[in-house]
């Protein structure tokens, strides 16, 4: 064979036969029945579910880790890299469309839905109390009265931090092209901090909604919009924040120069879309 | 940059480390290896929802309830959708892909190999999830394909089962979509612009695209259905201010360019073939690659097509009808050009040209009973009928499914090395045209004459075109497997085939030997 040393990339890198794929297919099989089994109340549900949560973790863990060694023993060269940059592109966009699926639901029902439950017809046909106003539980809503969440209180305070922290990110960015570190670390960690406080405010929200404003996900179509969307975007900003954690562990272990840090890059465009996305939700969930 | 010689760059860091026999296919990387998974994968699945098929022709063979129970029928239809859809049909173009893609542009595998194996390794989760929710209590999703609330919502843990087999489908097809566009924009060899590359990578291109556009909102739209059915949500609840309906727009805006992600792949197949047996060129190349991408784009404004019948404002029955029969521009450019290549071409009939030829009548036939549906007027009079059914039947199994033959008979040869039976290739084309227009063409009388779909009993009326077409199904069922024998023969053995076996076949993958090594391209060619 060939006697060429490690820091040599080869024309394309194509990793060798491996585990992690059957591992990852195995942990999303168990994490399927588990969470079936759950929903459907069998005993044995919540067990598989963390048993498949749990390969899920590991498979991540030793996957991502071996992603990182390779790019680390300069197996990747530029060609591999713009391979990244391009499927991360694409894989935002598959985000993007996936929250577009929950957006265009609040847009209908704002639109179409519940204008149209609250027409003369439906009025006269269905139920004769239907409001054309939003927010809006639903025509046959019989909980207690609640109240929707201001945007100007933590909302508004939330779009602050997160908007900070896309700053502290570009801020920790330039540290890493100009090398220097200390700005590298310091820039992480704020960003880090922000995202995790933006994060314990949206469940002291959550818990506020619940219990004193007496929104909940059973709030009819506004509970249902409110919650899946804030939702979603607080499991992805969780996902980011883990994934700006790995990156400062690796900025601690000596990863990333100047030139070759793709990873920070990817999770910065993470960071940054996530942030668009709450950008959205702030204007069209919480103030008009 | 250095070029490695084959296998050096697996070899050096895990020579010890090549697994062999099951564990070989379970940890590949190899595109070529994950390819074949693929299509034998597609194949099983074909056959799977294929026993469906019949089980529901089986049924409607006489008048009255004899086979299945209404509640089993129910499951057979939504099930055989779900799995031709996302087990076969899509599975095999992608197959198509991981084998021919890297082969067309000239790169040494895909460009993510090793999430490449990921890709195929989720399919058979998601199958085993589909199959065994026909054994829990309640039974089977059995709804019809399209999952539409209120009934999904009501449902037993077989319907669970079926969204989180499409959450795990979406996520095989999103991962392998992404990796299908990175290798066409990032691993073409040094000189092959896009405007060079073989038709089968543009229409992969768009297809890619389409995918990773649409699958998430599949997914988000049966996780509205999730939450609704165990979390409390409303969102197709009119009751608590959502509708059944924004499913149905979720759902179509996902389904629509779905039909394209089925059918534009098997154009590019179909792209390939009739030139090389027509010994010309493409007819109006450029004007394909704009055909292909106006099909693309047109089908995400046409969703609301599906739902004539809903309820909507006359304003917007007039748009997506219009916007509709927009669409039958660009395919009538594909369908002329097909024939303006074979046009004074030096024209032979292998397989792989029947199966082309079969599928142009077949698939502009179903393009015009899809104009017909297209008008709002016609359309509340068939909708819900057989007319759809033969309508969809002649672009899924006459479009997709014979283009996909064509495709497997074309690259056998250099799948295998050896040449197929070209005996049983032919026997097997004809068998199967003669069936499925037996099975399918008089569906359209069927729906004409108001015979409802996805309904296990019907009126005396229409009992001799169903025993037609049940005939002409399990007919068409059985001649199938002529492609397996003809398929495994190919594989054992057979006249010894050259790098280039069509003498009119144009491309990279013609100037590798065959069978195609385990390794190619690992320093790339250069294309003038």
């Amino acid at each position: 064979m060939s006697s060429h040393t490690p820091q040599q990339a080869p024309y394309y890198f194509v990793p060798a036969p491996s585990t992690y794929p059957i591992t990852g297919s195995l942990a999303l099989l168990l994490f399927a029945s588990g969470f079936v089994l759950t929903v459907n109340s069998f005993n044995a549900g919540p067990y598989v579910l963390g048993a498949g949560l749990l390969v899920l973790f590991y498979m991540m863990y030793i996957w991502f880790g071996k992603v990182a060694h390779e790019s680390e023993g300069g197996l990747y060269n530029k060609r591999v890299g713009m391979s990244f940059r391009w499927a991360m592109g694409w894989f935002i966009f598959s985000e993007v469309m996936f929250f577009s699926a929950f957006f265009g639901a609040l847009f209908y029902a704002r639109v179409l839905a519940i204008p149209d439950l609250a027409s003369l017809e439906h009025q006269a046909l269905l139920w004769p109390g239907a409001t054309n106003l939003w927010p809006n539980p639903g025509p046959a809503y019989d909980g207690d009265p609640f109240t929707p969440m201001g945007a100007w209180g933590i909302p508004a305070i939330n779009t602050l931090l997160l908007l900070t922290s896309g700053a502290t990110l570009t801020w920790a960015h330039h540290g890493l092209l100009h090398n220097k570190r200390g700005q590298l670390k310091l820039g992480l960690l704020l960003t880090i901090a922000l995202g995790l406080i933006f994060l314990s405010l949206q469940i002291f929200e959550y818990m506020h909604a619940y219990s004193e404003l007496n929104v909940k996900l059973t709030t009819g179509i506004f509970g249902s919009v409110f919650y899946m969307l804030t939702g979603f975007h607080g499991f992805h900003v969780t996902i980011g924040a883990t994934m700006l954690i790995v990156i400062l562990c690796r900025v601690f272990a000596g990863h990333f120069t100047p030139e070759n840090h793709f990873g920070f890059e990817a999770v910065a465009w993470y960071w940054h879309f996530v942030d668009v996305v709450w950008l959205l939700l702030f204007v069209v969930v919480y103030w008009i | 940059m250095a070029a490695i010689p084959g296998g050096a760059d697996h070899a050096h860091d895990h020579a010890h480390d090549q697994p062999s026999g099951i564990m070989r296919w379970v940890t590949t990387t190899n595109h070529k290896d994950i390819g074949s998974m693929y299509l034998w994968f597609s194949f099983a699945m074909f056959i799977v929802g294929g026993i469906m098929a019949l089980v529901i022709r089986a049924e409607l063979f006489e008048p009255g309830l004899q086979v299945v129970d209404p509640d089993r029928f129910n499951q057979m239809t939504t099930l055989h959708g779900l799995i031709m859809v996302f087990g076969a049909i899509m599975p095999a173009f992608v197959g198509f892909a991981n084998w021919m893609i890297p082969l067309m542009i000239g790169a040494s595998d895909m460009a993510f190999a090793r999430m490449n194996n990921w890709s195929f390794w989720l399919l058979p989760p998601a199958a085993i999830l589909l199959s065994t929710s026909l054994l829990v209590p309640g039974g089977a999703a059995a709804s019809g394909w399209t999952l539409y609330p209120p009934l999904t919502v009501q449902m037993g843990m077989g319907m669970d089962m079926a969204i989180f087999a499409v959450h795990i489908l979406g996520i095989s097809s999103i991962m392998g979509s992404i990796n299908i566009v990175t290798t066409i924009l990032n691993m073409r060899a040094p000189g092959m612009t896009l405007m060079k590359m073989p038709l089968f990578c543009w229409t992969w291109l768009i297809t890619a695209y389409l995918v990773i556009a649409v699958m998430p909102v599949l997914a988000g739209a049966v996780t509205m259905i999730l939450t609704d059915r165990h979390f409390g949500t409303s969102f197709f609840n009119a009751a608590g201010g959502g509708d059944p309906v924004l499913y149905q727009h979720i759902f179509w805006f996902f389904g629509h360019p779905e039909v394209y992600i089925i059918a534009i792949p098997a154009f590019g197949v179909v792209s390939q073939v009739i030139p090389a047996f027509s010994r010309k060129p493409l007819f109006g190349y450029a004007s394909m690659v704009y055909a292909t991408s106006s099909i693309a784009i047109l089908s995400f404004i046409v969703w609301a097509h599906h739902m004539y019948t809903v309820g909507m404002p006359v304003a917007g029955q007039l748009y997506f009808m219009f916007a509709t029969m927009l669409i039958a521009i660009p395919t009538g450019v594909k369908v002329f050009n097909w024939v303006a290549t074979m046009w004074r071409g030096s024209l032979t009939f292998e397989t792989p040209m029947l199966f082309s030829i079969g599928f142009l009548f077949l698939f502009t036939l179903g393009g015009f009973s899809g104009l017909v549906l297209s008008m709002t007027a016609v359309d509340v009079q068939l909708h819900d009928t057989y007319y759809v059914v033969a309508h969809f039947h002649y672009v899924m199994v006459a479009g997709a499914l014979f283009s996909a033959y064509a495709g497997a008979y074309y690259w056998l040869p250099k799948w295998t090395g050896h040449m197929y039976d070209e005996k049983l290739g032919k026997l097997h084309f004809w068998l199967s045209i003669v069936f499925f227009n037996m099975t399918f063409f008089v569906q359209h009388f069927l729906g004409l004459a108001g015979m409802p779909r996805r309904i296990p009993d019907y009126a005396l009326q229409f009992a001799e075109f169903n025993k037609i077409s049940s005939i002409g199904a399990f007919g068409f069922g059985i001649s199938q497997l002529v492609f397996l024998v003809v398929a495994l023969k190919c594989i054992r053995g057979g006249a010894k085939a050259s790098a280039k076996p069509w003498d009119g076949a144009e491309g990279l993958e013609w100037t590798v030997p065959s069978p195609a090594p385990h390794h190619t391209f690992e320093t790339p060619p250069v294309i003038k």
